[in-house]
Protein backbone atom coordinates (compact mmCIF):
# COMPACT_ATOMS: atom_id res chain seq x y z
CA UNK A 1 0.00 0.00 0.00
CA UNK A 2 0.87 3.31 -0.94
CA UNK A 3 2.83 5.20 2.28
CA UNK A 4 0.30 8.32 2.15
CA UNK A 5 -2.72 6.34 2.15
CA UNK A 6 -1.40 3.85 4.87
CA UNK A 7 -3.75 4.53 7.94
CA UNK A 8 -2.67 3.87 11.75
CA UNK A 9 -5.86 2.32 13.41
CA UNK A 10 -6.85 5.58 14.79
CA UNK A 11 -6.89 7.36 11.68
CA UNK A 12 -8.46 4.48 10.20
CA UNK A 13 -11.10 4.75 12.73
CA UNK A 14 -11.65 8.17 12.51
CA UNK A 15 -11.45 8.28 8.92
CA UNK A 16 -15.01 5.86 9.00
CA UNK A 17 -16.47 7.95 10.92
CA UNK A 18 -15.99 10.95 9.60
CA UNK A 19 -16.81 10.65 5.76
CA UNK A 20 -13.44 11.78 4.75
CA UNK A 21 -10.11 10.43 4.75
CA UNK A 22 -8.18 11.90 8.26
CA UNK A 23 -4.55 12.33 9.18
CA UNK A 24 -2.90 13.10 12.10
CA UNK A 25 -3.16 16.69 13.20
CA UNK A 26 -6.52 17.66 11.32
CA UNK A 27 -9.76 18.34 12.92
CA UNK A 28 -12.94 15.53 12.69
CA UNK A 29 -16.31 15.60 13.19
CA UNK A 30 -17.28 11.95 14.24
CA UNK A 31 -20.18 10.12 14.27
CA UNK A 32 -20.62 8.51 17.74
CA UNK A 33 -21.58 5.50 18.14
CA UNK A 34 -22.24 4.98 21.98
CA UNK A 35 -21.92 7.53 24.39
CA UNK A 36 -22.21 7.09 28.38
CA UNK A 37 -21.75 8.78 32.09
CA UNK A 38 -21.64 7.40 35.17
CA UNK A 39 -23.42 8.71 38.48
CA UNK A 40 -20.72 11.32 39.42
CA UNK A 41 -20.57 12.82 35.94
CA UNK A 42 -24.06 12.07 34.49
CA UNK A 43 -25.92 14.88 36.90
CA UNK A 44 -23.93 17.53 35.52
CA UNK A 45 -24.30 16.24 31.96
CA UNK A 46 -27.89 16.54 32.06
CA UNK A 47 -27.94 19.62 33.42
CA UNK A 48 -25.75 20.88 30.49
CA UNK A 49 -27.81 19.32 28.36
CA UNK A 50 -31.53 20.60 29.82
CA UNK A 51 -29.86 24.39 29.67
CA UNK A 52 -28.99 24.36 26.31
CA UNK A 53 -32.75 23.58 25.64
CA UNK A 54 -32.34 19.92 24.20
CA UNK A 55 -34.88 17.67 24.57
CA UNK A 56 -33.89 14.67 22.35
CA UNK A 57 -31.02 12.18 22.37
CA UNK A 58 -29.73 11.87 19.18
CA UNK A 59 -29.47 7.73 19.44
CA UNK A 60 -31.77 6.54 22.83
CA UNK A 61 -30.42 3.10 22.26
CA UNK A 62 -26.87 3.95 22.08
CA UNK A 63 -26.56 6.39 25.18
CA UNK A 64 -26.69 4.45 28.72
CA UNK A 65 -26.47 6.29 32.36
CA UNK A 66 -24.34 3.94 34.72
CA UNK A 67 -25.20 3.89 38.57
CA UNK A 68 -21.72 2.23 39.62
CA UNK A 69 -19.52 4.74 41.14
CA UNK A 70 -22.12 5.07 44.35
CA UNK A 71 -23.18 1.56 43.77
CA UNK A 72 -25.16 1.11 46.29
CA UNK A 73 -25.22 4.89 47.06
CA UNK A 74 -24.05 5.50 50.31
CA UNK A 75 -25.60 8.87 51.29
CA UNK A 76 -28.81 10.61 50.57
CA UNK A 77 -26.86 13.00 48.20
CA UNK A 78 -25.91 10.53 45.80
CA UNK A 79 -29.05 8.78 45.96
CA UNK A 80 -30.77 11.92 44.92
CA UNK A 81 -28.16 12.39 41.81
CA UNK A 82 -29.09 8.67 41.18
CA UNK A 83 -32.99 9.44 41.10
CA UNK A 84 -32.16 11.94 38.67
CA UNK A 85 -30.68 10.20 36.34
CA UNK A 86 -33.52 7.52 36.28
CA UNK A 87 -35.55 10.52 35.84
CA UNK A 88 -33.41 11.21 32.52
CA UNK A 89 -33.96 8.01 31.52
CA UNK A 90 -37.61 7.62 31.96
CA UNK A 91 -38.05 11.11 29.79
CA UNK A 92 -35.58 10.12 27.06
CA UNK A 93 -35.34 6.18 26.66
CA UNK A 94 -32.01 6.15 27.00
CA UNK A 95 -30.68 2.81 28.67
CA UNK A 96 -30.21 3.00 32.26
CA UNK A 97 -27.29 0.52 33.83
CA UNK A 98 -28.78 0.64 37.79
CA UNK A 99 -26.98 0.05 40.58
CA UNK A 100 -25.51 -3.31 41.02
CA UNK A 101 -25.45 -3.62 37.25
CA UNK A 102 -21.63 -3.31 36.90
CA UNK A 103 -18.57 -0.62 36.42
CA UNK A 104 -19.52 1.09 32.85
CA UNK A 105 -16.09 -0.26 30.91
CA UNK A 106 -17.06 -3.74 31.94
CA UNK A 107 -20.24 -3.67 30.97
CA UNK A 108 -19.39 -1.64 27.56
CA UNK A 109 -16.78 -4.67 26.49
CA UNK A 110 -19.03 -7.48 27.59
CA UNK A 111 -22.45 -5.96 25.84
CA UNK A 112 -22.04 -2.71 23.71
CA UNK A 113 -18.38 -2.06 22.51
CA UNK A 114 -17.74 -3.05 18.60
CA UNK A 115 -14.48 -2.72 16.44
CA UNK A 116 -14.36 0.21 14.29
CA UNK A 117 -16.32 2.27 17.10
CA UNK A 118 -15.98 5.78 18.52
CA UNK A 119 -17.12 5.37 21.91
CA UNK A 120 -17.08 8.64 24.19
CA UNK A 121 -17.72 8.42 27.52
CA UNK A 122 -17.73 10.82 30.97
CA UNK A 123 -15.09 8.90 32.31
CA UNK A 124 -11.57 8.95 32.08
CA UNK A 125 -11.41 5.07 31.65
CA UNK A 126 -13.49 5.23 28.43
CA UNK A 127 -10.09 3.49 26.77
CA UNK A 128 -10.88 0.31 27.68
CA UNK A 129 -12.80 -0.56 25.03
CA UNK A 130 -9.75 0.26 22.86
CA UNK A 131 -8.96 -3.47 24.13
CA UNK A 132 -11.58 -4.68 21.74
CA UNK A 133 -10.43 -2.41 18.65
CA UNK A 134 -12.91 0.80 19.49
CA UNK A 135 -11.72 4.57 19.47
CA UNK A 136 -13.05 5.32 22.92
CA UNK A 137 -11.85 8.01 24.89
CA UNK A 138 -13.40 10.23 28.15
CA UNK A 139 -14.46 13.39 28.20
CA UNK A 140 -16.08 15.93 30.55
CA UNK A 141 -19.94 16.34 30.79
CA UNK A 142 -20.19 19.48 28.41
CA UNK A 143 -18.38 17.05 25.45
CA UNK A 144 -21.04 14.74 26.60
CA UNK A 145 -24.09 16.27 26.53
CA UNK A 146 -23.85 17.60 22.78
CA UNK A 147 -22.21 13.52 21.95
CA UNK A 148 -26.02 13.15 23.52
CA UNK A 149 -27.72 15.78 21.57
CA UNK A 150 -25.85 15.50 17.99
CA UNK A 151 -24.64 12.09 18.17
CA UNK A 152 -21.66 13.82 17.03
CA UNK A 153 -18.13 15.19 18.54
CA UNK A 154 -14.96 16.82 17.38
CA UNK A 155 -11.35 15.09 17.78
CA UNK A 156 -7.85 16.10 16.58
CA UNK A 157 -6.69 12.82 15.42
CA UNK A 158 -3.81 12.14 17.14
CA UNK A 159 -0.09 10.73 16.33
CA UNK A 160 0.11 7.42 17.70
CA UNK A 161 2.75 5.43 19.31
CA UNK A 162 3.63 1.99 18.22
CA UNK A 163 4.20 -0.29 21.28
CA UNK A 164 5.56 -3.25 19.92
CA UNK A 165 4.90 -6.81 21.95
CA UNK A 166 6.97 -9.71 21.33
CA UNK A 167 7.86 -12.69 23.91
CA UNK A 168 5.43 -14.22 26.04
CA UNK A 169 4.63 -13.91 30.00
CA UNK A 170 6.87 -15.73 32.66
CA UNK A 171 5.02 -17.70 35.60
CA UNK A 172 3.37 -15.04 37.76
CA UNK A 173 3.58 -12.12 35.19
CA UNK A 174 0.81 -10.45 33.19
CA UNK A 175 -1.05 -7.72 31.30
CA UNK A 176 -1.25 -5.36 34.62
CA UNK A 177 2.31 -6.12 35.07
CA UNK A 178 3.10 -5.17 31.39
CA UNK A 179 1.07 -1.90 31.45
CA UNK A 180 2.68 -0.43 34.80
CA UNK A 181 6.17 -1.05 33.23
CA UNK A 182 4.88 1.05 30.03
CA UNK A 183 3.74 3.57 31.90
CA UNK A 184 7.01 3.61 34.13
CA UNK A 185 9.17 3.87 31.08
CA UNK A 186 7.12 6.37 29.15
CA UNK A 187 5.87 8.32 32.02
CA UNK A 188 2.55 9.34 33.18
CA UNK A 189 2.50 12.47 30.27
CA UNK A 190 4.54 10.10 28.19
CA UNK A 191 1.60 9.99 25.81
CA UNK A 192 -0.23 12.71 26.04
CA UNK A 193 -2.74 13.66 23.89
CA UNK A 194 -1.09 10.82 21.24
CA UNK A 195 -3.01 7.17 20.56
CA UNK A 196 -1.02 4.39 22.10
CA UNK A 197 -1.33 1.55 19.51
CA UNK A 198 -0.56 -2.10 20.64
CA UNK A 199 0.89 -4.08 17.63
CA UNK A 200 3.36 -6.88 17.10
CA UNK A 201 4.06 -11.00 17.52
CA UNK A 202 2.38 -10.79 20.91
CA UNK A 203 -0.90 -9.32 20.16
CA UNK A 204 -2.44 -12.93 18.72
CA UNK A 205 -1.49 -14.61 22.86
CA UNK A 206 -2.81 -11.58 24.32
CA UNK A 207 -6.67 -12.34 25.46
CA UNK A 208 -9.02 -9.79 25.07
CA UNK A 209 -9.44 -9.61 29.15
CA UNK A 210 -5.52 -8.61 28.95
CA UNK A 211 -6.47 -6.11 26.24
CA UNK A 212 -8.46 -4.43 28.04
CA UNK A 213 -6.91 -4.33 31.52
CA UNK A 214 -4.03 -2.53 28.92
CA UNK A 215 -6.21 -0.22 27.08
CA UNK A 216 -7.79 0.51 30.54
CA UNK A 217 -4.87 2.13 31.63
CA UNK A 218 -3.43 3.74 28.42
CA UNK A 219 -4.88 7.17 29.78
CA UNK A 220 -2.27 7.16 32.97
CA UNK A 221 0.00 7.66 30.18
CA UNK A 222 -1.84 10.62 29.25
CA UNK A 223 -2.96 9.10 26.08
CA UNK A 224 -6.26 9.32 24.16
CA UNK A 225 -6.77 5.90 23.04
CA UNK A 226 -5.36 2.61 23.81
CA UNK A 227 -5.45 0.55 20.82
CA UNK A 228 -5.80 -2.93 19.86
CA UNK A 229 -6.40 -4.48 16.26
CA UNK A 230 -9.51 -6.69 15.87
CA UNK A 231 -8.51 -9.93 15.28
CA UNK A 232 -9.78 -14.01 15.98
CA UNK A 233 -9.93 -13.21 19.86
CA UNK A 234 -11.70 -10.40 19.19
CA UNK A 235 -13.93 -12.43 17.73
CA UNK A 236 -13.90 -15.31 20.26
CA UNK A 237 -14.47 -12.95 23.01
CA UNK A 238 -17.46 -11.10 21.23
CA UNK A 239 -18.80 -14.75 21.12
CA UNK A 240 -18.62 -15.48 24.62
CA UNK A 241 -20.73 -12.23 25.32
CA UNK A 242 -23.51 -13.74 22.77
CA UNK A 243 -22.53 -11.26 19.70
CA UNK A 244 -20.46 -12.59 17.36
CA UNK A 245 -22.26 -10.62 15.02
CA UNK A 246 -20.43 -7.50 15.63
CA UNK A 247 -17.24 -8.91 15.01
CA UNK A 248 -15.16 -6.79 12.51
CA UNK A 249 -11.84 -7.66 11.76
CA UNK A 250 -9.56 -4.15 11.93
CA UNK A 251 -5.97 -3.45 11.85
CA UNK A 252 -3.78 -1.07 10.98
CA UNK A 253 -2.12 -0.49 7.32
CA UNK A 254 1.22 -2.19 6.21
CA UNK A 255 3.28 1.55 6.44
CA UNK A 256 1.19 3.54 8.35
CA UNK A 257 3.40 6.30 10.35
CA UNK A 258 4.48 5.97 13.72
CA UNK A 259 5.73 9.15 15.70
CA UNK A 260 7.29 7.15 17.57
CA UNK A 261 7.58 3.08 18.69
CA UNK A 262 8.88 1.18 21.66
CA UNK A 263 9.65 -2.56 22.14
CA UNK A 264 8.58 -4.65 25.05
CA UNK A 265 10.06 -8.44 25.00
CA UNK A 266 7.30 -9.86 27.45
CA UNK A 267 9.60 -12.46 28.58
CA UNK A 268 11.39 -9.94 30.42
CA UNK A 269 8.75 -8.23 32.49
CA UNK A 270 8.74 -8.96 36.33
CA UNK A 271 5.70 -8.44 38.56
CA UNK A 272 5.25 -4.61 38.62
CA UNK A 273 3.68 -1.92 41.06
CA UNK A 274 3.04 1.43 41.21
CA UNK A 275 3.82 3.40 44.58
CA UNK A 276 2.31 6.10 46.09
CA UNK A 277 1.21 8.84 44.48
CA UNK A 278 2.16 8.21 40.78
CA UNK A 279 1.23 5.71 38.46
CA UNK A 280 4.92 6.19 36.83
CA UNK A 281 6.02 6.04 39.91
CA UNK A 282 6.97 2.11 39.58
CA UNK A 283 9.41 -0.64 40.74
CA UNK A 284 9.19 -4.69 41.12
CA UNK A 285 7.71 -6.51 43.64
CA UNK A 286 11.03 -7.40 44.70
CA UNK A 287 12.57 -4.35 45.28
CA UNK A 288 9.09 -3.63 47.53
CA UNK A 289 9.15 -7.05 49.12
CA UNK A 290 8.13 -6.88 52.94
CA UNK A 291 6.35 -3.44 53.18
CA UNK A 292 3.46 -4.19 55.27
CA UNK A 293 -0.33 -3.76 53.49
CA UNK A 294 -3.04 -2.81 56.16
CA UNK A 295 -5.76 -3.50 52.51
CA UNK A 296 -5.82 -5.35 49.48
CA UNK A 297 -8.54 -4.47 46.85
CA UNK A 298 -8.90 -7.03 43.87
CA UNK A 299 -11.26 -5.43 41.37
CA UNK A 300 -12.44 -2.26 39.17
CA UNK A 301 -12.71 -1.50 36.06
CA UNK A 302 -8.97 -2.56 35.40
CA UNK A 303 -8.97 -5.90 37.13
CA UNK A 304 -12.33 -6.97 38.41
CA UNK A 305 -12.95 -9.63 35.33
CA UNK A 306 -13.05 -13.27 35.92
CA UNK A 307 -9.65 -14.33 35.10
CA UNK A 308 -8.99 -11.76 37.57
CA UNK A 309 -11.07 -13.65 40.51
CA UNK A 310 -9.39 -16.81 39.17
CA UNK A 311 -5.72 -16.04 39.18
CA UNK A 312 -6.68 -14.38 43.31
CA UNK A 313 -8.77 -17.41 43.67
CA UNK A 314 -6.07 -20.10 42.72
CA UNK A 315 -3.24 -17.82 45.10
CA UNK A 316 -5.68 -18.03 47.89
CA UNK A 317 -6.89 -21.48 47.56
CA UNK A 318 -6.15 -23.33 51.39
CA UNK A 319 -4.56 -20.36 52.77
CA UNK A 320 -5.45 -17.46 55.18
CA UNK A 321 -5.38 -13.78 54.70
CA UNK A 322 -3.04 -12.31 57.34
CA UNK A 323 -4.65 -10.90 60.16
CA UNK A 324 -3.27 -7.69 59.62
CA UNK A 325 -4.73 -7.37 56.10
CA UNK A 326 -8.40 -6.42 54.87
CA UNK A 327 -9.21 -8.37 51.56
CA UNK A 328 -12.03 -6.89 49.31
CA UNK A 329 -12.92 -8.33 46.22
CA UNK A 330 -15.49 -6.38 43.90
CA UNK A 331 -16.59 -8.04 40.42
CA UNK A 332 -16.66 -5.97 37.97
CA UNK A 333 -20.10 -7.06 36.95
CA UNK A 334 -23.27 -8.89 37.67
CA UNK A 335 -21.50 -11.60 35.08
CA UNK A 336 -18.16 -11.70 36.46
CA UNK A 337 -19.65 -12.12 39.92
CA UNK A 338 -22.18 -14.76 38.53
CA UNK A 339 -19.58 -16.62 36.71
CA UNK A 340 -16.75 -16.37 39.60
CA UNK A 341 -19.55 -18.09 41.74
CA UNK A 342 -20.07 -21.07 39.54
CA UNK A 343 -16.66 -21.55 39.02
CA UNK A 344 -16.03 -21.78 42.98
CA UNK A 345 -13.92 -18.57 43.07
CA UNK A 346 -15.70 -16.78 45.28
CA UNK A 347 -16.10 -19.71 47.74
CA UNK A 348 -12.32 -19.73 47.78
CA UNK A 349 -11.95 -16.74 48.54
CA UNK A 350 -14.95 -16.01 51.27
CA UNK A 351 -12.53 -19.34 52.96
CA UNK A 352 -9.75 -17.38 52.71
CA UNK A 353 -11.27 -14.54 54.60
CA UNK A 354 -12.00 -11.82 51.75
CA UNK A 355 -14.99 -9.52 52.02
CA UNK A 356 -16.87 -9.57 48.47
CA UNK A 357 -18.51 -6.25 47.99
CA UNK A 358 -21.53 -5.47 45.29
CA UNK A 359 -20.50 -5.48 41.43
CA UNK A 360 -19.35 -2.18 41.30
CA UNK A 361 -16.39 0.98 41.32
CA UNK A 362 -16.21 -0.08 45.11
CA UNK A 363 -13.63 1.54 47.17
CA UNK A 364 -11.34 2.99 43.88
CA UNK A 365 -12.38 6.32 44.03
CA UNK A 366 -12.85 7.12 47.72
CA UNK A 367 -16.35 7.26 47.75
CA UNK A 368 -17.42 4.21 50.14
CA UNK A 369 -16.83 0.52 51.10
CA UNK A 370 -12.97 0.67 51.84
CA UNK A 371 -11.68 3.99 52.43
CA UNK A 372 -8.31 4.28 53.89
CA UNK A 373 -6.96 5.58 57.40
CA UNK A 374 -4.54 7.77 58.02
CA UNK A 375 -1.05 6.44 57.14
CA UNK A 376 -2.47 3.66 56.18
CA UNK A 377 -1.13 1.35 53.24
CA UNK A 378 -3.22 -0.05 50.72
CA UNK A 379 -2.30 -2.55 47.66
CA UNK A 380 -5.03 -2.11 44.73
CA UNK A 381 -5.44 -3.83 41.96
CA UNK A 382 -7.13 -0.30 40.13
CA UNK A 383 -5.75 2.06 38.27
CA UNK A 384 -4.86 4.97 39.63
CA UNK A 385 -2.96 5.60 43.05
CA UNK A 386 -2.98 9.58 42.88
CA UNK A 387 -3.22 11.09 46.60
CA UNK A 388 -6.20 11.26 48.22
CA UNK A 389 -8.02 9.09 45.62
CA UNK A 390 -9.09 5.91 48.24
CA UNK A 391 -10.78 8.91 50.27
CA UNK A 392 -7.64 10.04 52.48
CA UNK A 393 -4.96 12.14 51.13
CA UNK A 394 -2.91 10.43 54.24
CA UNK A 395 -2.81 7.14 52.47
CA UNK A 396 -0.73 5.23 50.58
CA UNK A 397 -1.79 3.28 47.81
CA UNK A 398 -0.05 0.66 46.05
CA UNK A 399 -1.14 -0.53 42.29
CA UNK A 400 -0.40 -4.19 41.12
CA UNK A 401 -2.08 -7.08 39.05
CA UNK A 402 -4.42 -9.59 41.44
CA UNK A 403 -1.45 -12.32 41.63
CA UNK A 404 0.37 -9.53 43.47
CA UNK A 405 -2.37 -8.62 45.41
CA UNK A 406 -3.75 -12.25 46.74
CA UNK A 407 -0.01 -12.89 47.54
CA UNK A 408 -0.02 -9.49 49.63
CA UNK A 409 -2.63 -10.68 51.36
CA UNK A 410 -1.84 -14.08 52.36
CA UNK A 411 1.68 -12.87 53.69
CA UNK A 412 0.26 -9.11 54.74
CA UNK A 413 3.40 -7.54 52.90
CA UNK A 414 3.90 -7.00 49.54
CA UNK A 415 5.09 -10.14 48.16
CA UNK A 416 6.05 -11.29 44.67
CA UNK A 417 3.42 -13.92 43.51
CA UNK A 418 6.39 -16.37 42.10
CA UNK A 419 6.74 -16.50 45.98
CA UNK A 420 3.95 -18.15 46.34
CA UNK A 421 2.62 -19.90 43.17
CA UNK B 1 -5.95 41.95 29.65
CA UNK B 2 -6.19 39.60 32.88
CA UNK B 3 -5.09 40.81 36.11
CA UNK B 4 -3.78 38.99 39.84
CA UNK B 5 -1.78 36.44 41.64
CA UNK B 6 0.22 33.59 41.26
CA UNK B 7 -0.89 30.75 43.24
CA UNK B 8 1.99 27.97 42.46
CA UNK B 9 1.36 24.54 42.42
CA UNK B 10 3.90 21.92 41.65
CA UNK B 11 4.08 19.09 39.02
CA UNK B 12 1.31 16.47 38.35
CA UNK B 13 -1.57 18.29 40.00
CA UNK B 14 -4.49 15.41 39.33
CA UNK B 15 -8.24 15.95 38.95
CA UNK B 16 -8.07 14.35 42.48
CA UNK B 17 -5.70 17.06 44.32
CA UNK B 18 -8.73 19.42 42.56
CA UNK B 19 -11.79 17.88 43.82
CA UNK B 20 -11.49 14.50 45.42
CA UNK B 21 -14.01 11.51 44.66
CA UNK B 22 -15.01 11.67 48.46
CA UNK B 23 -16.48 14.69 48.01
CA UNK B 24 -18.85 13.46 44.86
CA UNK B 25 -21.98 13.91 47.31
CA UNK B 26 -21.28 17.29 46.24
CA UNK B 27 -21.39 17.47 42.78
CA UNK B 28 -25.26 18.73 42.74
CA UNK B 29 -24.34 21.22 45.07
CA UNK B 30 -21.70 23.53 43.25
CA UNK B 31 -21.15 26.17 45.35
CA UNK B 32 -20.43 24.41 48.67
CA UNK B 33 -17.93 22.04 46.41
CA UNK B 34 -16.45 24.97 45.24
CA UNK B 35 -15.27 25.48 48.67
CA UNK B 36 -13.16 22.48 48.79
CA UNK B 37 -11.44 23.76 44.95
CA UNK B 38 -7.53 22.25 45.36
CA UNK B 39 -8.09 20.97 48.97
CA UNK B 40 -5.48 18.50 48.46
CA UNK B 41 -3.01 20.25 47.25
CA UNK B 42 -2.90 23.39 49.12
CA UNK B 43 -6.38 23.28 51.88
CA UNK B 44 -5.86 27.04 52.26
CA UNK B 45 -5.94 28.16 48.88
CA UNK B 46 -10.27 28.56 48.61
CA UNK B 47 -9.86 30.99 51.37
CA UNK B 48 -6.95 32.85 50.20
CA UNK B 49 -7.96 33.07 46.74
CA UNK B 50 -9.14 36.50 44.47
CA UNK B 51 -11.27 37.27 41.87
CA UNK B 52 -9.04 37.10 38.58
CA UNK B 53 -6.01 35.19 40.36
CA UNK B 54 -3.94 32.49 38.16
CA UNK B 55 -3.18 29.13 39.35
CA UNK B 56 0.02 28.16 37.94
CA UNK B 57 0.95 24.50 37.81
CA UNK B 58 4.09 22.46 36.66
CA UNK B 59 3.75 19.39 34.04
CA UNK B 60 0.96 17.56 33.08
CA UNK B 61 -1.80 19.34 34.88
CA UNK B 62 -5.25 17.76 35.28
CA UNK B 63 -4.62 14.24 35.05
CA UNK B 64 -6.76 11.64 36.31
CA UNK B 65 -10.30 11.68 35.87
CA UNK B 66 -12.84 13.51 33.23
CA UNK B 67 -14.62 15.23 35.78
CA UNK B 68 -15.51 18.36 34.66
CA UNK B 69 -15.89 19.96 38.02
CA UNK B 70 -12.48 20.30 38.15
CA UNK B 71 -12.16 23.35 35.73
CA UNK B 72 -15.84 24.22 37.07
CA UNK B 73 -14.58 24.16 40.94
CA UNK B 74 -11.62 26.56 39.59
CA UNK B 75 -13.41 28.56 37.57
CA UNK B 76 -15.75 29.59 40.19
CA UNK B 77 -13.11 30.25 42.96
CA UNK B 78 -12.56 33.14 40.19
CA UNK B 79 -9.82 32.06 38.73
CA UNK B 80 -8.81 34.10 35.42
CA UNK B 81 -6.65 31.83 33.97
CA UNK B 82 -4.32 28.27 34.56
CA UNK B 83 -0.83 28.77 33.45
CA UNK B 84 0.99 25.31 32.95
CA UNK B 85 4.49 24.03 31.48
CA UNK B 86 1.99 21.27 29.77
CA UNK B 87 -1.44 20.22 30.40
CA UNK B 88 -3.49 16.75 30.60
CA UNK B 89 -6.10 15.82 27.44
CA UNK B 90 -9.46 15.80 29.12
CA UNK B 91 -8.21 18.73 32.09
CA UNK B 92 -7.74 20.80 28.56
CA UNK B 93 -10.21 19.80 26.93
CA UNK B 94 -13.08 20.51 29.61
CA UNK B 95 -12.08 23.68 30.71
CA UNK B 96 -11.78 25.35 27.30
CA UNK B 97 -15.57 23.86 27.29
CA UNK B 98 -16.24 26.04 30.61
CA UNK B 99 -14.43 29.21 28.91
CA UNK B 100 -11.68 28.91 31.80
CA UNK B 101 -8.14 29.40 29.49
CA UNK B 102 -5.09 27.41 29.79
CA UNK B 103 -2.13 28.96 28.98
CA UNK B 104 1.07 26.57 28.31
CA UNK B 105 4.27 28.49 28.96
CA UNK B 106 7.65 28.46 31.17
CA UNK B 107 5.63 28.46 34.50
CA UNK B 108 9.58 28.08 35.93
CA UNK B 109 9.53 31.92 35.82
CA UNK B 110 7.01 32.95 38.09
CA UNK B 111 6.69 32.37 41.67
CA UNK B 112 3.93 32.06 44.24
CA UNK B 113 2.37 35.29 45.08
CA UNK B 114 3.91 37.04 41.48
CA UNK B 115 1.56 39.69 39.87
CA UNK B 116 1.06 38.65 36.46
CA UNK B 117 -0.66 40.77 33.82
CA UNK B 118 -1.81 38.02 30.75
CA UNK B 119 -2.72 39.91 27.27
CA UNK B 120 -4.46 36.86 25.27
CA UNK B 121 -4.43 38.43 22.20
CA UNK B 122 -0.37 39.46 22.57
CA UNK B 123 -0.15 35.75 23.60
CA UNK B 124 2.07 37.37 26.74
CA UNK B 125 2.18 37.15 29.83
CA UNK B 126 3.60 40.23 31.87
CA UNK B 127 5.82 39.19 35.76
CA UNK B 128 4.45 42.38 37.19
CA UNK B 129 7.04 41.33 40.03
CA UNK B 130 10.25 40.26 38.37
CA UNK B 131 9.21 42.28 35.27
CA UNK B 132 10.23 39.18 33.17
CA UNK B 133 8.14 38.60 29.98
CA UNK B 134 6.75 34.89 29.20
CA UNK B 135 4.91 34.00 25.83
CA UNK B 136 2.47 31.10 25.78
CA UNK B 137 2.04 28.68 23.03
CA UNK B 138 -1.35 29.88 21.28
CA UNK B 139 -4.62 27.64 21.91
CA UNK B 140 -5.47 26.05 18.92
CA UNK B 141 -8.11 27.68 16.84
CA UNK B 142 -10.80 25.25 16.86
CA UNK B 143 -10.49 25.31 20.39
CA UNK B 144 -10.05 29.00 20.53
CA UNK B 145 -13.71 29.50 18.77
CA UNK B 146 -14.81 27.92 21.68
CA UNK B 147 -13.13 29.48 24.15
CA UNK B 148 -14.15 33.04 22.67
CA UNK B 149 -17.55 31.99 22.86
CA UNK B 150 -17.16 31.32 26.37
CA UNK B 151 -17.42 27.57 26.66
CA UNK B 152 -18.76 24.39 24.55
CA UNK B 153 -22.49 24.55 25.33
CA UNK B 154 -22.65 28.73 24.84
CA UNK B 155 -20.92 27.67 21.32
CA UNK B 156 -23.28 24.51 20.15
CA UNK B 157 -26.46 26.83 21.35
CA UNK B 158 -25.36 29.59 18.81
CA UNK B 159 -23.88 27.50 15.95
CA UNK B 160 -26.22 24.30 16.54
CA UNK B 161 -23.29 21.87 15.55
CA UNK B 162 -19.33 22.00 14.92
CA UNK B 163 -18.03 24.23 12.34
CA UNK B 164 -14.85 23.32 10.86
S1 LIG C 1 -13.48 1.22 38.92
FE1 LIG C 1 -12.33 3.04 39.50
S2 LIG C 1 -11.25 3.70 37.68
FE2 LIG C 1 -12.84 2.25 37.04
S3 LIG C 1 -14.60 3.51 36.49
FE3 LIG C 1 -14.83 2.97 38.64
S4 LIG C 1 -13.87 4.64 39.80
FE4 LIG C 1 -13.18 4.80 37.68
Amino acid sequence: MDDILAKTLAEKILTNKSGGSRKTGEIAIASVDLAFVQDTTGPLTIREFKQAGFKQLANPAKTVLFLDHAAPSPNWQLSNDHIFMRQFAGETGCILSDVGEGVCHQVVAEKLARPGDIIVGADSHTVTAGGLGAFATGMGSSDIAVAFALGKTWFRVPESIMVQLSGCFQKGVYAKDLILHLIGKIGADGATYKALEFGGEGIPQLPVTDRLTIANMAIEAGAKVGLFPSDELTRLYLEECGREADYTPLSADEGANYQSSVNIDLNTLEPTLSRPHAVDNTATARELDGLEVDQVVIGTCTNGRLEDMQIAAGILQGRKRHKRTRLIVAPASPFVFQQAVKMGYIDTLISSGAMIIPPGCGPCLGLHQGALGDDEVCLSTANRNFKGRMGNPRAFIYLASPATAAATAVTGKITDPREVL
Amino acid sequence: MLKGKAFKFGDNISTDHIVPGRLAHLRSNLPELARHVLEDADPEFASKVEPGDFVVGGSNFGLGSSREHAPLVIKMAGVSAVLVKSVARIFFRNAINRGLPVLICDTDRINDGDRLEVDMVEGRINNLTSGINIDFKPIPAFMLNILNEGGLMNYITRHGDFKV
